[in-house]
């Protein structure tokens, strides 16, 4: 019993270490930057899902535990470097529109979060339940991510980050999805990162920039 | 209320205002290792009020008693912080007199009386530094209050040292908003103490500085009694840190007797010495902010804090 309690109580301040790695994220301006927090937040991932699959002495989430460790952690990270290195945007920054006012759309969207997982929470029996406010936090402040970003890249991090936050709450509150499905979306995002790929460097050469402002007008001056 | 404990007190204020210079020359030399200069003396610092004290003093012709005496005042308040800081013993009698809302109100004072005094000579370095420190204090302040919150929620008092007796007394649990609490407060600590993010600490030269612009027109006694009370206040911070995020080895209500003290002297040392080498790495990898960037880092340490404010709430711990 004290040893269930224990792991609780590591996986709440793993979940917050999500949270700050997210809110991080939010305001991190440089993409290579934003590719390492991605990095730490699959760590993160990683180390959860095992201390779940330990805690609840489920085999199969050792699994999908090991399968964030290989896709989120180590290809998609190699993948997104290798991407902005032969782009050229490794040393990209971002003006980032008044990062304060961002934070505390941020912090509204965590409180949202908090209340939308409120009655899930109370009827869940998982070791993990309080942690589904904080995966529906990483989810929204990934959207958040995606509205304020402006690049390319770095939209597509947000995409990445919002996975991970979906894959953190399926964990957090039914012990993982069923592992064809685990697969599958394993699969989906490693095709969609390789098509996502294709397009930065059709986007490059149609509008010498990666900036998604040139995609809004609709017809060449 | 025993004799004792006013002996612990004394020892405590003693201990700090002596190796509060220490602490400073220790952070030089690790920032000296890791840039791949040779090391100053770990003495220097003292070397250097030594100098100061037996100089001549040069005031400027309108320096006003304002000028002289805010030396004293910067001094005499970080005194009397270090001794409501649980650094070593939680039993500590002056403790009553303040809490950590009053401890912050006390640095406050001495950024004020900086401030005034470095306005009162009337040059533009100065009035510039005094300026600026304004606006880093009254961003960093309410971040600072922020982190102090936290703690109060987790341990239900307002008081230093009887948080550290309730962190003791649960030491088991570490509750999530710590995290971010501690993000904060590292960020605030590097904010007030014209560290690297906001201001670089060994600059003299530029139009950046901060601290060190308010300092100029000081000399001999009045310098030394100065840099002593901004080592001292680095030493309070970091100790403040200590109380709310690490308080192992401090000795706490009830825990009489020669033992104790020596395991908290030891733990202080041992904590301190990473803690500055953990500082001199921070420094040495971070870039110094653009003065327009500062407002933002602030209210990035403040939101933190609220932050972690909310987990505790939220999450139910």
């Amino acid at each position: 019993m004290h040893n269930s309690e224990l792991i609780a109580q590591i996986l709440k301040i793993l979940a917050a270490g999500l949270l700050l790695i997210s809110f991080a994220m939010l305001s991190a301006r440089r993409t290579q930057q934003l590719i390492t927090l991605f990095a730490w937040q699959g760590a993160l991932l990683f180390i959860s899902t095992c201390l779940v699959a330990y805690g609840a002495g489920l085999r199969e989430m050792y699994y999908s535990a090991a399968l964030t460790l290989i896709l989120k952690v180590i290809t998609l990270p190699w993948i997104l470097n290798r991407l902005i290195n032969s782009l050229g945007a490794q040393w990209d920054t971002e003006q980032l529109v008044n990062v304060p006012t961002t934070m505390l759309a941020g912090l509204l969207l965590v409180i949202f979060a908090f209340g939308l997982a409120q009655p899930i929470t109370s009827i869940a029996t998982t070791i993990t339940r309080h942690t589904l406010g904080i995966a529906l936090a990483v989810i929204l402040l990934s959207f958040l991510m995606m509205i304020t970003r402006r690049k390319a890249v770095t939209q597509v991090i947000g995409f990445l980050a919002m996975e991970n936050g979906l894959f953190f709450a399926a964990t957090s509150a039914t012990y993982g999805m069923p592992m064809v499905i685990e697969l599958g979306v394993a699969l989906d995002l490693l095709v969609g990162m390789f098509i996502l790929g294709i397009f930065f460097f059709q986007i490059r050469e149609q509008f010498d920039s990666l900036d998604l402002r040139h995609m809004e007008s609709l017809k060449e001056d | 209320m025993k004799a004792i404990s006013f002996v612990r007190q004394f020892i405590e204020v003693f201990l700090a205002i002596a190796i509060a210079p220490l602490f400073t020359g220790w952070i030089a030399k690790c920032r000296a290792w890791l840039q791949n200069r040779s090391a100053p003396p770990l003495l220097q610092p003292y070397r250097m009020l030594r100098k100061l004290f037996f100089k001549d003093v040069a005031l400027a012709k309108d320096a006003s008693i304002f000028f002289r005496a805010t030396p004293y005042v910067l001094f005499g308040t970080m005194v009397l912080a270090a001794a409501i800081i649980p650094s070593l013993v939680t039993d500590l009698p002056l403790a009553r007199v303040a809490d950590s809302i009053a401890l912050v109100g006390l640095f406050a004072t001495a950024r004020v009386f900086l401030s005034l005094a470095a306005m009162d000579i009337g040059t533009a370095f100065g009035t510039l530094g005094a300026r600026r420190e304004m606006m880093i204090g009254f961003l960093a302040e309410p971040a600072l209050l922020m982190v102090l919150f936290n703690a109060f929620m987790l341990f239900g008092s307002t008081s230093l040292p009887s948080l550290v007796d309730g962190n003791r007394a649960h030491q088991s649990v570490v509750d999530p908003s710590v995290l971010f609490a501690a993000v904060a407060f590292l960020m605030v600590l590097l904010a007030e103490n014209a560290r690297i993010p906001i201001d670089n600490p060994s600059t003299h030269l530029e139009l950046t500085m901060i601290h060190e612009a308010m300092l100029l027109e000081y000399s001999a006694r009045h310098l030394a009694l100065v840099e002593w009370a901004s080592s001292l206040k680095l030493f309070n911070y970091a100790c403040i840190g200590f109380a709310l995020f690490l308080p192992w080895g401090i000795a706490t209500n009830g825990a009489d007797g020669l033992g104790p003290l020596l395991i908290a002297i030891a733990s202080l040392t041992g904590k301190l010495v990473i803690a500055g080498a953990a500082l001199a790495i921070i420094e040495s990898f971070s870039a110094k902010l653009r003065i327009f960037r500062a407002p933002e880092y602030l209210a990035m340490s403040f939101l933190l804090a609220v932050l972690g404010l909310l987990v505790h709430l939220l999450l139910g711990a």
